[in-house]
């Protein structure tokens, strides 16, 4: 299993032909306490870049955007009565949705650990 | 990021916020702490034990001359030249038009009038003062004056443990000050101006103090146990729990006082004289007969609704709109103000939002949401 980071602060762990998907622990800690995590609906078609989550904290909602382009099979039902895992575990309990992966040429584009953690540094 | 940084004005509390790890974010032109440790810990904080705020970009301005209460109400809806020494009042400051261009406390301190206004609006609000106010009333600007506000439940008790000593022998020290009173103390030399006021419902205090003394009281109160220091992220989240209106969000120069559910600053003599700006169209609403009216919001559900969502009908039609918004730390639950139709503005009445193309319910609540905790002078 590989995992990959974005700008926009999403972690991307890939297994096969599917991904899961969360915010990182940089990005739970900028947002502050989690109140609420919209999550997309199973079956929604996404292409990379688009709004694929809102997490909201308790003073404003954040846009999470599709890391990778495909199809979501599953979502993080623990996050609907439990939004703070997402604080208490932005890079495991707190994930937010599998996607398969219709495009693996797109995880090109996409930061490891080590670029990552230069980026966020430089932030 | 840096050209932002670059135009944004520094607090006297800048860098003694930066040292006890705030983040800092642009507000009203200023560089200012949303956060220390977290908002809702910071909200709880407030509501359990005293939080302390710097309030310092708001402006603090002094009207000095004779007259100067008859002439601020003409750009006021509140009798302010029947305010007693030592007392306050939360008025408006209209438009010709009757437009709200600010909310404003105004005290009577014997000697002057001392006003403190929003920090985004403070310098349209002078210029506009300063050209509908007679020649024989000075408005001053106290830019060297900053202020905290002291908030919570043992902000009465942790404030006494500071040796703060009335300006003249035989006047109260703070404790003994009532909810929308205030008066001149000192601290190790320091004179402070204190009232007993806030913005989050809590019982408290707003202290004005010289910017040079601020870092040295701002550091005498955060060491007492009972103290931390609250960013802008709770004092919002506070404030709305409150019910109380943010200027520039849930009121500005296109509402009225009475559509913004303002009726209470709206006194019984100003509404018979009628000789305040705008007073035409604003009491041609009082007290019910607008078209809209800001009301309260419990959201169904876990989701926050925020500023800028629709209110819609069955149809689907825009009919109201979101002003403000967020989860309630008190009550564990979102809730906002919205500008609703009058007739959908009873409490229970259901409202149905939309965000972001989904359907939200909610019910219209009373304000406030969470009960205010203020230090009322008993009634006799």
């Amino acid at each position: 299993m590989s995992r990959y980071y974005t700008e926009e602060h999403e972690w991307v762990d890939v297994e096969g032909d599917t991904a899961t998907v969360g915010i990182t622990d940089y990005a739970q800690e900028q947002l502050g306490d989690i109140v609420f995590v919209e999550v997309p609906d199973v079956g929604t078609e996404l292409d990379q870049g688009d709004d694929a989550a809102v997490v909201e904290s308790v003073k404003a909602a954040s846009d999470v955007y599709a890391a990778v382009s495909g199809e979501v099979i599953e979502v993080n039902e623990a996050l609907e009565d439990e939004p703070g895992l997402v604080n208490s575990s932005a890079e495991e309990d707190g994930w937010f949705f599998r996607i398969t992966l219709s495009d693996k040429d797109e995880l090109d584009d996409l930061m490891d650990e080590k670029a990552y953690k230069a980026f966020i540094d430089n932030l | 990021m840096s050209d932002i940084k670059e135009n944004l004005k520094q607090l006297p509390l800048g860098d003694w916020h930066r040292g006890l790890g705030a983040r800092m974010v642009p507000f009203a032109g200023y560089e200012m702490p949303v956060q220390y440790e977290g908002v809702m810990a910071e909200h709880i904080w407030t509501r359990t034990e005293a939080g302390l705020f710097d309030v310092s970009h708001m402006g603090q301005l002094q009207l000095t001359g004779e007259g100067a209460a008859d002439a601020l109400e003409q750009i006021t809806p509140g009798n302010l030249s029947a305010l007693a020494a030592g007392k306050i009042r939360y008025t408006l400051l209209l438009a010709q038009d009757g437009g709200i261009l600010d909310d404003l406390m105004v005290t009577n301190t014997g000697r002057n009038l001392y006003l403190v206004v929003n920090g985004a609006t403070k310098h349209d609000d002078i210029a506009y003062m300063r050209d509908q106010l007679p020649d024989h009333v000075t408005l001053n600007h106290l830019e060297d004056a900053a202020l905290l506000a002291l908030q919570g439940p043992k902000a009465s008790a942790a404030l006494a443990r500071l040796d703060i000593q009335p300006l003249e022998e035989g006047w109260p020290v703070p404790a003994d000050l009532y909810f929308m009173e205030a008066g001149p103390f000192m601290w190790n030399d320091i004179p402070l101006g204190i009232s007993r006021s806030g913005y989050t419902g809590e019982d408290g205090f707003e202290i004005s103090v010289p910017a040079e003394h601020v870092v040295a009281l701002a550091t005498a109160l955060t060491e007492l146990e009972e103290v931390r220091p609250i960013g802008l992220g709770a004092r919002d989240s506070l404030r709305l729990e409150a019910g109380l209106p943010l200027y520039g969000h849930d009121m500005g120069p296109e509402l009225l006082p009475v559509e913004a559910n303002l009726n209470f600053a709206l006194s019984k003599v100003r509404r018979e004289e009628g000789n305040f700006a705008g007073a035409e169209r604003v009491l041609a609403q009082y007290p019910d007969n607008a078209a809209k009216k800001r009301v309260g919001l419990f959201v169904d559900g876990r989701q926050p609704i925020r500023e800028g969502a629709a209110v819609i009908d069955e149809a689907g039609a825009t009919i109201g709109n979101v002003t403000s918004g967020g989860f309630s730390p008190t009550l564990q639950r979102p809730i906002a103000m919205a500008y609703v139709p009058m007739p959908l503005s009873e409490t229970g009445t259901a409202i149905t939002i939309e965000q972001r193309g989904k359907k939200i319910a909610c019910t219209v609540a009373d304000m406030p949401f969470v009960p205010h905790n203020y230090h009322r002078k008993p009634k006799l």
